[in-house]
């Protein structure tokens, strides 16, 4: 069913009675070209690319809880391609561009929103630093520009430009850079998917891989085996546990990212806003809610939860950057589990198992990967190469000594 | 959280840095035939468990002992908490 | 102006009137009222308007679970957005407007939405406001943005103080209704140490607004009797005004108090506390919310829980109505017609589901006119009292995940098996909906926490109270073409949910998350249960197979201002100072913030125009005589032990092992994966005595790694650490004159080369006696020194020094100065440390030792990291002496026509501009860097316009053989 404002000016006219489901229910069939476990945004992402770019339809995404249930449920909804190293940044330029047509291209609304990133700096080296990733971001296409702190203030003056600890000294913008609502990505490609034919299956966890001769055919489900050319895992969050049923250990540790939104208000951020200086970061949503986080917590867990210090430092970020939103009331907070990766970048590669594959590591970037992300996962799997922009998310980085390394942190997986 | 630590009773988890894996205790020899392939595990694989872990906490903001806790990654729930020191004694490492 | 609505004083005290306005309206309560009470009293009934359909709202329920009549409260600075008035406490003097309409409450144009109603149906604009693409930012988007929201911020910084606090108790009651009240009691006689907290500002829960009687006296007095126990008792906290809040791990608790929002000015005292309760056992008696029934025109100013309107009537004295009409599938509905005649008012009609009587609509645009029912009966009211039976408050037993379980014969979710851990749950919140059983699961409750924590229970019995009836048969929604609402405030309708269903949004999340069910201020407390319900009719499911979804914390909303605390403003982050702070105030210091220190970056002289000159002339002042800096916030670390040289020997990449006494090295770390940590010097004072240097940076994670080294990985060496960061007052004094000026205030120490040479340390004194510590290092390139002295004597160090100094015109020289030199040395600094680099990479490849074992020395010889083409640290110099050089420009070759990700040869890491030299300097890395030194590059600048011609050359930009530092 296609969707348009005539649609729903009809439907208003008769009742909206005439709405098809969005996807089917369908049971699983025996076998499958491929099989993807997770229908996550990502997950989503892989089977509608599989099936549109190319051509692949005998496609099942299996789902243990309902679909969109991982972090594409969960998150702050932000997208960007502010990265800086060679490895990232292309990736997500691709992404971006991806975002920009992606309303049009699956025929559903996910109201892409670039109101534009505001990365606030608070020192000279923070200044070089930025300066360094808005060229590298201008070398790959992306658009970046360097702000002082007037044109700051004439953009949002309500930030403490006055009393800081921290006083703004500038600030590193994108203005393609925004907001997705999160949940409509995961309806939209698994819309999309299923229209195409890909069986989107829910309630059907994965309990184990079947192996045979030491290559991986298909997947054991609570809803029985299932064949497959091709096992493709997405399920960031659970990677480890997954991937532990076929004997592997990751380079990954699940810890909590908290999340935070208020009551809703009228529109006043014009976009993304990042502190420098502390542990925060906010939007605000078409519905008004002020979206924010800051650090995850810190402590590996699987848990979908986090404790009160974390969100005390956020708050406290946010009242150092924005005193204006003291009276905001926090209306719900919620913790999503991520794939810390050693060195905060992800992984899109072939396992050593024949027909296993895997996407993960994410860390708390995940979101605004997840067209790239389905994109190259759909490459890998169609044509067993590596798509050109995510040649350097493999697994065996580390040991050949080649790490992504952002932040410059480390095998410190709580500290990416 | 709270950590009741062995020397100093119960804190909170706020007073202490986070580092991971009590497996990061045992560092390969460097002089093994495979130790490239070992340190390579040791820094980056990890069982990432979902369930007990024994882990490895800091009190940066105490008296700044290595701890390692036992704890439920799905409960939080702390079962043991003893000084790392022991730990790695009792596992083998010296001098 | 006559109240026609106040009936008698309640429980507010008619001695003490409060003025107070709405919508520019002067208007009067007493105190003890709420302000939906007093609106309520003064007749105004329009209160608010929905968020989609800009509907007219009026109160709906007498507590938290507000979801309609949210109000902008106070203003200017203080204007507080969403504000539930059935929760906020009358003050003399309040200000309150009502929010979300353009026009005015009662012409609100944005009501047009209400006629487009049936194209605005769930999910609307996910399908539309695609085409043409560019509408969207330009004209949709705006518009949908326009529209969003309820109250608006002031835009000004919060006014207010808020507090953290901390409390520990044995057992903390959440709750003081008749079970929280009996849980209290029975575990304050235990001599337990007990927490009992209330959101209300009154204790007693649904005492104070029923009609029964505890102990023979009316319940309210009950109540006020056992908290005046409790006051009394000094093993027992009681909160008023104060919301649990969230459930976190290991039984802590956050609450937040409200401490000046019910006074017209919190007079400079913080206006809300976040307490951390941290206890060892707790009861929750969170009580239960009533929910409404879904009917057509269910929303209608009006239209009201009946539960609200029994607490109204009896509780503040005021009735929500005139003419009352009840709806109801229990027995609570009667109680409500009884009490209402009890006091007088006229009720109009009850329509029980139980009896098959339903209402099929209603009337009234701004306020309810008349009821419809099925029966064909037309009830004059202009006021509903619509009971659908209690939902147990069971939030904060999902705060850790657990899931709240379905019981038929109440119609409710009551807690689940898997409460957080040393959780009990009594009263209504568990389920027990009758007063006698709420009082006596209290006790229950309190008792085995107690005694299970090693008290003796209290013998004293469970106070009398009557098991009043409750019957209940579930009926949820009056089937019909015309709107009903479940939502209120999100404007989510039964059609809503039924769409959702027709479209395949069948799971209870995506219910949520495609209708925005539950998704408003009031987290769907009222709307939750009945939209399950509706879902589970729909897909012909229990409401237990349908699910229900995750409770999370806050169970209800908390200012982000109370979160902050104080950490705001300049008072975000403590301050370090260094010991010559004060003195480099009143010398015309400017500071800069280098993580949490402060440092001065550069000294103002009267008449210099700007920071350059101030930093050219301290440069150029200590290359030529000698200068001064505080060094202090340099990381130190003491390093003693037997096996302190072998343990250092691990720590470095570089051998420690054969450093001699009284003699300092340059030291190298790695992480363990190879990458540079740091860097910095390690003097030897004794054979079992070390001082380690680190960057300010990384003084922590040093520290930090080097316990877990010694704990953890060697922890049988026999070595020992210390921070002294703190302890020491260090400065460098650097230039050609520093040994004459140090000569002048170090006692009794050969400072000759050939005694003191470059690289030589010492215990000393200075200034007759001062113990200090003497380091021949330079981060200048000068002959140079830093002079340690314990950190109180650092004040009178600097000014030791300083008029030791006046003779070669000494000058201090700040963080600038200090980078301006470093990298005419083309020494390493942050920007280079960065960690993302290699030691071959920053030129330092050699000193990572193969002959031991160091942290990282194995995994620092992964192929990737070891590449010949990898980058190397290199310096730059303009082509043009005139081009200043920019921090962060990208390398790229002369003729590049297209630059691309592929022409990127590296980047410039710092820069400077050298007065020696006389023009801008650099640092950074390049492919290939060694084997280009002479050629020409492009340090490529687009986001700042730049594009400038530099030549590679080696870091040293002055003096290549280092023949300053060693003379």
């Amino acid at each position: 069913m296609g969707y348009s404002a005539f649609k729903v000016f009809w439907e208003g006219l008769t009742g909206n009675k005439g709405w098809k489901p969005v996807w089917r229910e369908p049971d699983p069939k025996p076998q499958y070209d491929i099989v993807i476990v997770g229908a996550g945004g990502h997950g989503l992402a892989t089977a509608y690319y599989l099936a549109k770019e190319f051509g692949i339809t005998n496609v099942a995404v299996l789902e243990k809880g309902w679909l969109g249930s991982g972090n594409i449920g969960r998150n702050t909804t932000i997208i960007r391609s502010n990265y800086l190293l060679p490895g990232n940044q292309p990736f997500y330029e691709k992404s971006l561009k991806l975002w920009e047509n992606l309303e049009q291209d699956f025929n559903y609304n996910a109201m892409v929103s670039q109101r534009s990133i505001l990365n606030l700096i608070h020192s000279d080296p923070q200044r070089d630093a930025f300066a360094r990733r808005a060229n590298a971001m201008r070398l790959s296409g992306a658009d970046s520009e360097l702000l002082g702190p007037e044109e700051i203030r004439a953009l949002c003056p309500f930030l403490d430009f006055d009393n800081a600890r921290f006083p703004i000294q500038g600030a590193l913008r994108q203005k393609r850079g925004g907001t997705v609502r999160h949940d409509a990505v995961a309806w939209g490609y698994a819309r999309g998917a299923d229209m195409r034919g890909v069986d989107i299956i829910q309630n059907c966890e994965v309990t184990g891989f079947r192996m045979e001769n030491g290559a991986c055919v298909g997947v054991e489900t609570a809803r029985g085996p299932i064949r497959a050319g091709k096992t493709a895992v997405c399920v960031a969050g659970s990677s480890s546990r997954v991937m532990a049923l076929a004997g592997m250990r990751l380079p990954i540790e699940s810890h909590v990212l908290q999340a935070f939104v208020t009551e809703g208000l009228k529109p006043t951020l014009p976009g993304v806003i990042t502190f420098g200086a502390g542990h925060f970061y906010v939007s605000q949503s078409d519905k008004g809610g002020l979206v924010f986080g800051g650090d995850i917590d810190g402590y590996n867990t699987y848990a979908q939860r986090g404790n009160l210090p974390v969100v005390e430092d956020v708050c406290e970020g946010g009242m150092a950057i924005m005193p204006m939103i003291g009276r905001a009331r926090l209306l719900r907070m919620w913790g999503g589990v991520m794939d810390m990766s050693m060195d905060g970048s992800p992984f899109i590669d072939k396992t050593h198992i024949d027909g296993l594959y895997f996407n993960g590591g994410w860390c708390y970037g995940g979101f605004k990967a997840t067209p790239a992300s389905g994109y190259c996962y759909a490459h890998l799997l169609a044509t067993g190469r590596p798509h050109e922009v995510a040649g350097a998310f493999r697994l065996d980085r580390f040991r050949r000594g080649a790490p992504i390394d952002e932040k410059g942190v480390g095998a410190h997986p709580n500290l990416h | 959280m709270i950590i009741d630590h062995p020397l100093l009773g119960p804190r909170d988890a706020a007073e202490f840095v986070y580092k991971g894996d009590a497996a990061l205790i045992d560092r390969p020899d460097w002089q093994a035939e495979d130790a490239a392939d070992k340190f390579h595990e040791y820094m980056y694989l990890r069982d990432n468990v979902a369930g007990e872990m024994a882990e490895l906490w800091y009190h940066e903001h105490g008296d700044r002992s290595w701890l390692v806790v036992t704890r439920n990654t799905l409960t939080h729930k702390i079962t043991s908490v003893e000084l790392a020191r022991d730990v790695a004694r009792r596992r083998g490492r010296g001098k | 102006m006559t109240r026609p609505n106040r009936l008698n004083p309640g429980l507010t005290d008619r001695a003490r009137p409060l003025n107070f306005s709405f919508n520019g309206r002067n208007m009067m309560g007493y105190q003890g009222d709420t302000l939906a009470s007093a609106l309520l009293a003064n007749g105004q009934r329009l209160i608010a308007r929905s968020f989609k359909y800009h509907r007219p709202r009026g109160v709906f329920s007498a507590g938290s679970e507000e979801p309609n009549a949210l109000v902008q409260l106070r203003r200017g600075a203080a204007l507080e957005p969403n504000t539930r008035a059935t929760v906020a406490e009358l003050f003399d003097g309040l200000h309150a407007t009502s929010q979300n309409h353009r026009g005015s409450l009662e012409f609100d144009i944005m009501a047009v939405n209400d006629l487009l109603a049936p194209f605005l149906s769930a999910g609307f604009y996910y399908k539309t406001f695609m085409w043409p693409k560019a509408f969207w930012e330009k004209l949709y988007e705006p518009v949908i943005r326009a529209s969003a929201g309820l109250g608006r911020l002031s835009l000004q910084p919060d006014p207010d103080v808020y507090d953290h606090g901390y409390l520990h108790c044995d057992l903390l009651v959440i709750g003081a209704g008749p079970a929280g009240l009996s849980a209290a009691l029975a575990a304050g006689r235990a001599k337990a140490r007990v927490i009992v907290a209330d959101e209300d500002f009154r204790p007693g829960g649904r005492l104070n607004s029923e009609t029964y009687e505890v102990d023979a006296i009316p319940g309210h007095d009950w109540a006020a009797r056992a908290w005046a126990e409790l006051l009394a008792m000094d093993n027992v906290r009681c909160m008023t005004r104060t919301s649990v809040f969230g459930a976190f791990d290991h039984g802590i608790f956050g609450a937040l108090e409200r401490r000046t929002d019910h006074l017209a000015n919190s007079g400079g005292k913080p206006r809300q506390v976040l307490w951390r309760i941290y206890s060892r056992r707790s009861v929750l008696c969170a009580g239960a919310t009533e929910r409404p029934i879904a009917f057509a025109n269910n929303d209608r100013p009006g239209v009201m829980l009946a539960g609200a309107v029994r607490a109204y009537s009896n509780r503040f004295g005021v009735t929500p109505g005139q003419r009352v009409a009840v709806f109801t599938n229990n027995d609570d509905g009667r109680r409500t017609a009884a009490d209402l005649s009890a006091l007088g008012v006229a009720v109009t009609g009850i329509v029980d589901t139980r009896l098959d009587e339903f209402i099929v609509d209603t009337t009234g645009r701004k306020e309810l006119k008349t009821v419809l029912t099925n029966a064909g009966r037309r009830i004059e009211a202009d006021c509903l009292a619509v009971s659908g039976g209690w939902s147990p408050n069971v939030h904060l037993t999902c705060h850790q995940r657990g899931r709240p379980t379905w019981r038929d014969d109440i119609a409710a979710f009551v807690p689940g098996p898997d409460l957080p851990p040393g959780m009990a749950v009594a009263g209504a919140a568990n389920g027990a909906m009758t007063l006698a059983a709420a009082l006596a699961e209290g006790r229950a409750a309190a008792n085995a926490a107690v005694r299970d924590l090693g008290f003796a229970p209290s013998r004293k019995p469970v106070p009398r109270a009557e098991d009043e009836a409750f019957d209940i048969k579930p009926f949820w929604h009056v089937k019909g073409h015309k709107r009903a609402w479940v939502d209120l405030q999100n404007d989510v309708t039964a059609k809503d949910i039924r769409q959702s269903h027709l479209e395949g949004f069948r799971a209870v999340e995506h219910l949520k998350r495609y209708t925005t069910l539950g998704m408003a201020t009031d987290q769907g407390k009222t709307a939750n249960v009945l939209g399950l319900a509706l879902m589970a009719e729909a897909s012909g499911k229990t409401i237990p197979e349908t699910g229900t979804t995750i409770f999370r914390p806050p169970c209800t909303p908390v200012p982000i201002g109370a979160f902050a605390g104080r950490a705001r403003g300049r008072d975000f982050r403590p301050v370090r100072r260094t010991p010559s702070h004060a003195w480099a105030q009143e010398n015309g210091a400017d500071f800069v913030e280098t993580g949490i220190w402060l440092r001065a970056q550069w000294f103002r002289h009267p008449g210099e125009k700007g920071w350059r000159d101030s930093v050219d002339r301290e440069v150029t002042q200590t290359r030529r005589s000698v200068g001064i800096c505080d060094v202090t916030t340099l990381g130190k670390i003491d390093v003693q032990g037997r096996d302190a040289a072998e343990f250092l020997n691990k720590i470095y990449a570089n051998a420690f092992a054969g450093l001699p006494v009284g003699k300092v090295r340059y030291g190298l770390m790695l992480r363990e994966d190879g990458i540079c940590h740091d860097d910095g010097t390690t003097a030897r004072l004794g054979e079992t005595h070390f001082v380690m240097t680190t960057t300010t940076a990384n003084a922590a994670t040093v520290f930090r790694n080097m316990e877990f080294a010694r704990q953890c990985l060697w922890p049988d060496l026999d070595v020992h650490l210390i921070s002294t960061t703190d302890a020491w007052a260090q400065f460098a004094v650097a230039g050609p004159n520093a040994r004459a000026l140090l000569a002048k205030v170090v006692d009794d120490l050969d400072l000759s080369n050939a005694a003191f040479p470059f690289m030589a340390c010492a215990e000393c004194t200075v200034c007759g006696g001062t113990p200090a510590r003497l380091f021949r290092i330079s981060f200048s390139g000068e002959l140079a020194y830093e002079i340690a002295v314990p950190a109180r004597y650092g004040d009178a160090m600097i000014r030791a020094l300083m008029a030791a100094g006046k003779e070669f015109a000494v000058v201090p020289y700040g963080t600038e100065a200090l980078g301006v030199m470093r990298i005419e040395k083309g020494h390493a600094a942050g920007n280079e440390l960065n960690g993302q680099t290699t030691a071959a990479q920053l030129g330092l490849g050699r000193m990572v030792s193969k002959k031991k074992d160091g942290i990282g020395s194995t995994l620092s010889e992964r192929p990737e990291m070891n590449r010949d083409d990898d980058l190397r640290l290199v310096g730059f110099q303009p082509v043009d002496p005139s081009d200043a050089l920019n921090a962060g420009a990208h390398f790229i070759e002369i003729n590049d026509e297209t630059p691309d990700m592929h022409s990127d040869l590296g980047w410039m890491t710092s820069v400077a501009h050298s007065p020696e030299l006389g023009h801008s300097i650099g640092l950074g890395f390049l492919k290939r860097g060694a084997d280009r030194m002479g050629d020409i590059l492009r340090a490529y600048d687009p986001v700042r316009g730049k594009d400038t011609r530099v030549r590679v050359v080696a870091t040293h930009h002055i003096d290549p053989e280092g023949e300053r530092q060693r003379g």
